[in-house]
């Protein structure tokens, strides 16, 4: 039984006038049915380029240069454009940053609903419309009756996320990618959707990528770990280990900066400098320049993926700890 | 939406009130009627009588005054020249004018939209940029030389079509229209094509713009991520957002066409009001003149009344801000 979702040497370039921009550089992960993988990363690291590519989203001059994405064995890198819009919002559904955004403004709920619906199952109005009105009921939306009625600028930022989340599983999909879906709204509102997304997943026995910025996020949610940077995954494992053991310095120094993990009253721990342009990549490690623990062969080649422990990958040539 | 509408109207009755001012300063108390109207021999006793009889003689709001209530009875005097009622005889004038307008409307609407969302959709294709250089080129055709090339090409030329006037029509209530009588087509393709041109090139723009900002929101790329059809995409989730605009503008533009199509009904000799209006400044007709700057502002005022309402229609926000102040 192969995983829901497998990914093998993942290869998305954007084609500019400057170079080649490759956002995403031979990634690989598998996510299994009902399991959360936290795909983390600073801006500009290719975790959400990831996301798209998998939905087969990507907007030119960006395009699937080489590698494999499999959904429950089956190869989508290559569909054409009727083959993907068969997999999307039935087998894979995206749920995106901005809830404020994700709605168009001018069409009301049911339409955006029923459309999601029709696009897929030729199903009358009245019935996509009842569907459409328990899926709100399940995410926790009041009256959806009612609700359904409404244009998305007479819901708040949480509500709208609901919205797109109940979009998302009007299908039961069998992978969900969230991009980033807490970012923009209240802490408060954030621990509601993940424990909403969480409780949905295991009720449906989808699996999820979440894509994020932010550690402790994924900390709580996700049951393996990728952190990426310059467009390559550099460790991925089991969360607890990764949280707790980190082997790449960069995953250290992110765990590092957060707020929760420096004394209070001193100044906060940080990584020096940004992530580098993927025009002008250093040879080496990317992540050389900004290294703590950068030694002489790490600015010469790249280091390759090895195992680090049971089960656990890593592209550092010098990890921080031996795995146990 | 009741009380939206009903503010709209209060509004606009104010707009109104304000142009009949201007007209009222402009033309009435600018200048003496006096002078056209007695002839030059006329004694100074033959002149006082008619300054009285006019109410010359009195303070200009009690002028002012008079004028609102005539123009509430939709009194405007009578023309000089034709002897008639002045309002009559440019609301005679009007259905000609009028289905020029919404002709050449209908033209930029239904071929100008669909070319800015094929130029936007593709603008990056000699599709999108042949479309575009084409709009340049019809937003700065001269009207007047578009209508001549096309009477030397079609009328003179090839002899499709009648160089000029109405041909026959057709009566509705009493009203005369070339769009009821098949035999009057003819005569009205290229007078509505010669003002349509420019309104084309304009929606074409617009739609275009629109179109590319649309496609980069991220409700399109959601409506992707849901499986949607480019057809379903693009015909309802961009349409419906250019669409805004796109109805103001062309709002403003149909009160335009109808209030100014004067150079096009010249150059085919259209008997709309834009040939009065230019045969009237000429004879020096002012009744008829201010008649038709009331009826142009009255026209305007109601046209961007029933875009603001169409609005609501295609925004909800605009409705419900409005509903709930």
């Amino acid at each position: 039984m192969s995983a829901t979702l497998e990914v093998a040497g993942l290869e998305t370039h954007f084609v500019t006038r400057a170079g080649v921009v490759k956002a995403v550089d031979g990634v690989s992960f598998s996510v299994d049915r009902g399991q959360v993988l936290g795909l983390v990363g600073e801006s500009g690291s290719g975790k959400t380029v990831t996301g798209l590519s998998i939905m087969g989203l990507v907007d030119a001059p960006g395009r699937i240069a080489g590698g494999s994405i499999k959904l429950a064995g089956k190869e989508l890198v290559g569909l054409d454009e009727r083959g993907w819009r068969t997999i999307r919002g039935r087998k894979i559904a995206m749920i995106f940053q901005d809830p404020m955004m994700t709605l168009n403004p001018v069409l009301r709920v049911d339409t955006q609903m029923i459309e999601a619906i029709q696009a897929h199952e030729d199903v009358a109005n009245d019935v996509a419309r009842a569907r459409c009105r328990d899926a709100l009921g399940r995410v926790g939306i009041p009256s959806p009756e009612e609700r359904l009625s409404a244009y998305p600028h007479q819901f708040s930022g949480g509500m709208r996320q609901r919205v797109a989340i109940a979009i998302a599983l009007l299908h039961n999909p069998d992978l969900i990618i969230a991009d980033e879906p807490t970012t923009a709204l209240d802490v408060t509102i954030q621990a509601q959707i993940i424990a909403q997304v969480q409780k949905l997943a295991a009720e449906t026995g989808a699996a999820i990528v979440w894509v994020t910025h932010d550690l402790a996020v994924v900390s709580g949610l996700s049951d393996r770990l990728a952190v990426m940077y310059a467009g390559r995954i550099i460790e991925e494992g089991p969360t607890a280990e990764v949280l707790t053991r980190p082997g790449h310095p960069y995953t250290a120094g992110l765990l590092a900066s957060l707020p929760i993990n420096n004394p209070r009253g001193r100044p906060l721990n940080q990584i020096p400098g940004s992530t580098p342009s993927l025009l002008r990549l250093p040879p080496g490690c990317p992540f050389a320049p900004r290294c703590g623990a950068c030694q002489d062969d790490c600015t010469v080649t790249r280091p390759p993926e090895t195992r680090f422990g049971m089960d656990r990958r890593l592209r550092c040539f010098h990890p921080l700890e031996a795995s146990a | 939406m009741f009380a939206f509408v009903l503010r709209r109207i209060g509004q606009s009755a104010f707009v109104v009130l304000a142009m009949a001012a201007l007209v009222f300063l402009s033309v009435y108390a600018i200048g003496n009627p006096i002078d056209i109207l007695l002839a030059p021999d006329a004694d100074q006793r033959e002149r006082d009588e008619a300054i009285a009889r006019l109410g010359l003689d009195k303070p200009v709001w009690v002028q002012f005054l008079t004028f609102l209530g005539n123009l509430a009875h939709g009194d405007l005097g009578k023309s000089f020249v034709f002897g008639s009622d002045a309002v009559s005889l440019i609301l005679g004038r009007l259905p000609a004018t009028l289905e020029l307008a919404i002709v050449a409307l209908v033209l930029a609407t239904f071929i100008g939209i669909p070319l800015g969302m094929l130029a936007g959709l593709r603008s990056n294709t000699w599709v999108g940029r042949t479309v575009m250089t084409g709009s340049i080129i019809g937003f700065s055709l001269p009207n007047f030389w578009f209508g001549i090339m096309m009477i030397l090409l079609f009328a003179v030329e090839l002899q499709w079509l009648p160089s000029g006037g109405r041909g026959p029509t057709g009566k509705l209530f009493g009203l005369e229209f070339s769009l009821l009588n098949p035999a009057g087509w003819p005569n009205l393709v290229m007078p509505a094509l010669t003002l349509a041109v420019y309104k084309v090139s304009l929606v074409t723009r617009l739609a275009y713009a629109g179109t590319r900002e649309a496609l980069l929101q991220e409700y399109v790329r959601f409506a992707r991520a849901k499986g949607l059809s480019q057809t379903r995409i693009v015909g309802v989730h961009v349409l419906k957002n250019i669409l805004i605009p796109i109805v103001t503008v062309l709002g403003l533009e149909l009160g335009s066409m109808i209030a100014f199509a004067v150079v096009t009904e010249t150059v085919f000799a259209w008997p709309g009001m834009g040939k009065l209006l230019i045969d009237s400044i000429a004879r020096l007709d002012r009744p008829v003149i201010v008649a038709y700057l009331m009826i142009v502002v009255g026209l305007f005022t109601f046209i961007n009344l029933l875009v603001d309402i169409l609005y609501s229609t295609l925004d909800p926000r605009v409705r419900l801000a409005d509903a709930g102040s």
